[in-house]
């Protein structure tokens, strides 16, 4: 050996127990689908991991009906510190389960161990233990002395961070004393349905958790469900949309995550090797899976040249492949379907006259595999700058001074997130005023934390989720 | 203002944050299997094996010097380590004893470990080290002048040493320790390699904290953008506190993925060290044997 290959460090799988097929989870129960089971399947290998049940509106009614139960027996009119503790448990049985969770996560949803390990778990976690020390604190929370609850949640969730999102979604809604019917994603229901064992374990009443999986169908469902009192959704734009439509004209509270085009802007002041890192980290972590990906990068015109140069050096040490295997940095496309959407905007990206360069990797032969890619030459009128392609791809356009960064930066019709790099403090500040963006990075990308709220302007949606404004839309007020 | 504080200050600027975060996230790299064995015997022929004490006595540095030579008595697969580190007296006995062996003979001179003496004092330690056999010099820079921004004086001491040394090859210690920051480290970096150094080191090991993985890496990308920029390679050396094969893996993870694989070899990469070099040979034995041995199955010098 004359070059240094990193031997194959695999995550034993054998730390967690995936049964045959599970069930749907209703008043503490695991209880058998009417409908039609569906598989889940590892999208780094293709092989099926089990058989999960699809829940038809009977059991969604079911599922709303012990969630009312136990919101108005149990859950509503327990204290806020009991409440607590209960939450403080299931934050530490994740912690405790942490290793089983995050090798079931990159299993079910194709994401890096070392991803699912240290990012994804500890912030589930840290989500439970944030929300947790709010149940007997909301008079403080700046809502009035004493909010209520809203009463029965119906919560959907994407696939790009399965149990995350399930966290930011009942972490807060339990807190606030609500209880909730959540749908994981289709092709990634395995972690929330351990999260229900969990529950269990935790001992935490029957009804307040409610896991209900499925498609879109199950979905649309609990959404339009007469007895929810509050729907949170994290997802694509469009059907952020229907869901708008849906709830339109009834009582219930809306909140929507969706979609986004974030831009990650360098000047030429910028600590450079730092900025390169931040525009990898931005668009290749979690195989840019990620609604706030730094997916349009803004390259000050002068340093173009020289930070693509030192781009491609570093996405050249990027390893691609088994998702298990602990130095994996990037790993499998969660779904064929979603596979299709990033070579189809690919395509669309050459043919409208962009730059392509792909990272030199070998992609194994089974699952669902796509380099890390990088377009150049990319002006705003192209569909690659303009729609999110939910992949790991980065588009580059270049700006001269700092107002032509901000009106490129602006003009999407996103607004989800976005990232400034520069060593001038005074211009960070500057920018931040201008971005019409939920969150800006400085220095720093895809930063997460319970304390801090997350959301959209524009069609990137409305309501934050996360912080003491994430108490608000749990809260009737 | 000199051309060249203008230059230093020109260099793009390091984020701490980032860089913490890139160097941990390279220190998870998880090294297994045939790719630790290769990697342990690289670390062993990266070792500047090193005895720098008022106590050293010629009996020390010659068993030191058998050590350096055959690291594992037992073992004629074990390579030799890359250099022994002394003191300017203990050349003449280093040299004597490692004569014929292929293991370079490295002193420490200018002053080591403040710097604090007059050139002409830095310059006769210099030559004297090297006329007695050293065929490596580990000089000092002035931090002092450093960090009262007389880059202009750091330089020309620089220029001067490498004068003094003739063919020996040049270490420069910037004692990273007492720069305070990261941008330090690379506008020190770049200062060394524009004055003639053949090898950047990050510390005397005298002075908390010694090397660390993100300065270690940071000088990393600074002999990387050096040698893209000129053509000249300059080799990186961190010393002090790097104790375990663990380290030294994440060391040689953050060569691999900064500066490149051209830098995976003794002629471009040093540990200073001393205790770093029995449990290598122990984590050795072990990928050998399947089992763990003990202290005493290495030789204490």
């Amino acid at each position: 050996m004359t070059m240094f290959e990193y031997a194959p460090a695999p995550e034993s799988r054998d730390v967690v127990d995936i049964k045959p097929s599970y069930g749907l989870f209703i008043d503490g129960k695991f209880v058998d689908g009417k409908g039609e089971a569906f598989k889940t399947v590892n999208p780094a290998t293709e092989e099926t991991l089990a058989e999960v049940a699809a829940a038809t509106s009977e059991d969604v009614d079911a599922a709303v009906a012990a969630a009312r139960r136990a919101y108005e027996k149990v859950w509503g009119p327990m204290p806020g510190s009991e409440r607590a503790k209960y939450l403080f448990r299931i934050a530490r049985i994740i912690q405790e389960r942490g290793r089983e969770l995050a090798v079931l996560e990159s299993l079910d949803n194709g994401k890096p161990i070392k991803e699912s390990r240290d990012v994804d778990i500890p912030l589930v976690a840290a989500h439970f233990f944030y929300y947790a020390g709010w149940a007997d604190k909301l008079g403080h929370a700046g809502f009035g002395a004493d909010p209520k609850a809203l009463g029965v949640a119906g919560q959907v969730i994407p696939w790009n961070f399965p149990l995350l999102m399930l966290a930011w979604k009942i972490a807060p809604a339990l807190a606030c004393g609500n209880t909730v019917v959540l749908k994981p994603a289709e092709t990634t229901p395995l972690t929330a349905l351990l999260f229900a064992e969990i529950c269990q374990q935790a001992e935490l009443p029957a009804g307040v958790v409610n896991i209900v999986t499925g498609a879109g169908a199950t979905g649309a469902t609990l959404v339009e469900h007469p007895d929810v009192n509050k729907v949170a959704f994290t997802g694509s734009t469009e059907v952020g949309r229907r869901i708008a439509r849906a709830v339109a004209g009834t009582r219930k509270k809306l909140t929507l995550e969706l979609g986004g085009k974030a831009a990650n802007i360098v000047f030429d002041d910028a600590a450079i090797d730092q900025a390169v890192e931040g525009t990898v980290n931005g668009i290749f972590f979690n195989q840019g899976h990620v609604c706030c990906a730094g997916s349009r990068l803004l390259l000050q015109e002068s340093i173009a040249e020289e930070f693509l140069a030192r781009l491609r050096r570093r996405m050249g040490t990027l390893r691609v492949g088994d998702p298990l295997d602990k130095n994996t940095d990037v790993g499998a496309i969660n779904s064929a379907e979603q596979l299709e959407r990033i070579r189809a905007l690919s395509q669309i990206g050459e043919a409208e006259g962009a730059e392509r360069y792909t990272a030199p990797c070998v992609l194994p032969e089974r699952g669902f595999w796509f380099a890390p890619t990088v377009f150049t030459g990319v002006s705003q009128s192209h569909r690659i700058a303009r729609e999110e392609i939910f992949g790991p791809v980065l588009s580059v356009l270049t700006f001269r001074t700092p107002d032509e960064a901000v009106a490129k930066a602006n003009n999407t019709p996103y607004g989800l997130s976005a990232g400034v790099w520069t060593e001038k403090g005074s211009r960070i500040l500057w920018l931040a005023d201008r971005l019409r963006a939920g969150v800006v990075w400085a220095n720093t990308f895809n930063k997460f934390d319970p304390t801090s709220p997350f959301g959209g302007y524009k069609e990137s949606g409305y309501g934050r989720e996360g912080g003491r404004q994430g108490l608000e839309a749990y809260l009737d007020v | 203002m000199t051309e060249l504080s203008t230059l230093l200050a020109g260099l793009p600027g390091v984020d701490q944050v980032g860089a913490e975060q890139r160097a941990a996230s390279l220190a998870t790299r998880s090294i297994k299997t045939s790719a630790k064995a290769w990697a342990i015997d690289l670390s062993i022929r990266m070792v500047d094996l090193t005895t720098l004490e008022g106590a050293d006595t010629p009996g020390k540095v010659r068993t030191l010097c058998a050590k350096a030579i055959r690291p594992e008595p037992s073992d004629p697969t074990c390579p030799s380590t890359a250099a022994i580190c002394v003191y300017p007296s203990m050349v003449p006995v280093a040299a004597a004893a490692l004569k014929g062996s292929g293991v370079h003979l490295a002193s420490v001179a200018t002053a080591f470990p403040s710097g604090q003496a007059p050139l002409q004092v830095k310059l006769d330690d210099t030559r004297a080290a090297v006329e007695a056999g050293a065929d490596e010099i580990d000089m000092v820079i002035s931090r002092g002048a450093f960090l009262a921004g007389d880059y202009q004086h750091v330089f020309d001491e620089i220029v001067a040493i490498k004068e003094a040394c003739g063919k020996a090859h040049l270490k420069v210690i910037l004692e990273t320790g007492e720069l305070g920051t990261y941008d330090n480290v690379r506008k020190a970096s770049w200062l060394a390699m524009r004055a003639g150094a053949d090898f950047i080191k990050t510390s005397t090991g005298k002075v908390a904290p010694a090397a660390t993985l993100p300065v270690t890496m940071i000088m990393l990308e600074a002999v990387r953008d050096f040698r893209e920029l000129t053509g000249r390679q300059v080799g990186v050396k961190p010393a002090g506190g790097i104790k375990t094969t663990k380290d030294a893996m994440k060391y040689l993870v953050v060569v691999n993925e900064v500066a490149g694989p051209d830098w995976l070899d003794p002629d471009w990469f040093r540990f200073g060290a001393s205790s770093l070099l029995n449990d290598l040979l122990m984590q050795r034995q072990k990928l050998a044997t399947g089992h763990y041995s003990g202290p005493d199955y290495v030789t204490v010098d």
